[in-house]
């Protein structure tokens, strides 16, 4: 039961952070500074989503086949495919890596 | 006008469902992860339907697999979801819901509907997109989390379909047009070093926000931001 607790509070939190943002006032972001760091990030948030996602496996670094998902993935973006074309593609290459036998 | 002739004459439309549709198929992966991890299809799904942030579920669920406490889970969840405060600044400024739209808007304030709001230049082009991303995700991520959360390991490993590696290739694809000049790259090779060397030292969750202080020092300290400073990062986000 404490379990479900814990989930409605950090979806509460997380409302809440959301909603947060739109508490403040536009002039604030339309503030270079502001605006600058927001933008830089956003980029620096995404990098590191993308790390996460292709080598941690939990708190351990791992190489894997999302590597390959990686790899595959910047090849369809240099090509210029569509996103959702780019998350098939590295779905594929993920899949076929597992079945060549990488972990 | 009818969706098919929408997505037909406008770009953020199509943009807006293609992520929905990619995304909504690794909810199928947060469910069977999610009950692999010990929580209840119930639990599953609220995490979906109220949180809704997939970086941060997959942080909860991910603590509470790895044997962590709900306390923990707590904590690197709400740590993940920060982001998406200053998402919400975005949102408000650029789509400027009003009404009852606002808490709704709120709710489906993420990396996906931000991203599709940010890459358009029209105002009614932002709120097309933002709207059609969030609903969409919204609807697709739910439905497949409760698919993934009922059907668990009966698709077999998530894995062994690649769904992980459909993450990895979603947030490398929504990074990628960021990507425009010598500074977003910095930014985005210095984040992902810190984030390799932080994984092992720090609980899950927190590598990803000593990332994003590296980046609001890279903003800080960084150039003047003189018009012409921002615009390559800024520029790349729109």
């Amino acid at each position: 039961m404490s379990l479900w607790w814990w989930i409605l509070g950090a979806c509460g939190a997380a409302y809440a952070i959301k909603l947060s943002g739109f508490a403040v006032p536009a002039w604030i972001l339309e503030h270079p500074r502001v605006a600058r760091i927001a933008a830089c990030m956003t980029v620096g948030l995404l990098a590191s989503l993308v790390v996460v996602n292709t080598v941690a496996d939990g708190q351990r670094l791992a190489l894997d086949a999302r590597l390959l998902a990686l790899a595959a993935a910047v090849v369809a973006l240099m090509l210029r495919a569509p996103f959702i074309v780019v998350v098939l593609v590295g779905a594929v290459a993920a899949a076929v890596g597992r079945l060549v036998g990488l972990a | 006008m009818s969706l098919l002739a929408l997505a037909r004459s406008s770009p953020a439309v199509r943009a807006g469902l293609s992520i929905a549709v990619a995304t909504g198929a690794y909810g199928i992966s947060f469910g069977a992860l999610a009950v692999t991890a010990g929580l209840t299809v119930w639990q599953t799904c609220a995490l979906s339907l109220l949180m809704f942030t997939g970086g941060s579920q997959f942080a909860f669920v991910g603590v509470i697999a790895a044997g962590g406490s709900p306390a923990s889970a707590f904590g690197a969840a709400t740590l993940l979801g920060i982001r998406n405060g200053v998402y919400g600044m975005q949102v408000s400024a650029l789509a400027r819901p009003r009404g009852w739209r606002r808490p709704l808007a709120a709710l489906l304030t993420i990396d996906e509907s931000t991203a599709t709001m940010l890459a358009q230049h029209d105002p009614a082009e932002r709120r097309r997109g933002f709207w059609t991303a969030g609903l969409g995700v919204y609807l697709g991520w739910n439905a497949m989390t409760a698919v993934g959360a009922l059907a668990g390991n009966a698709f077999g490993d998530p894995k062994a379909l690649g769904l992980d590696g459909a993450a990895v290739a979603a947030f490398v694809a929504l990074l990628w047009p960021r990507l425009t000049g010598r500074e977003p790259w910095a930014i985005a090779v210095v984040c992902a070093l810190v984030t390799t060397i932080a994984v092992p030292l720090v609980p899950s969750g927190v590598p990803i926000l000593i990332a994003a202080v590296v980046a609001g020092l890279f903003g800080l300290l960084g150039p003047a931001p003189a018009a012409g400073a921002t615009r390559s990062v800024d520029e790349a986000a729109r």
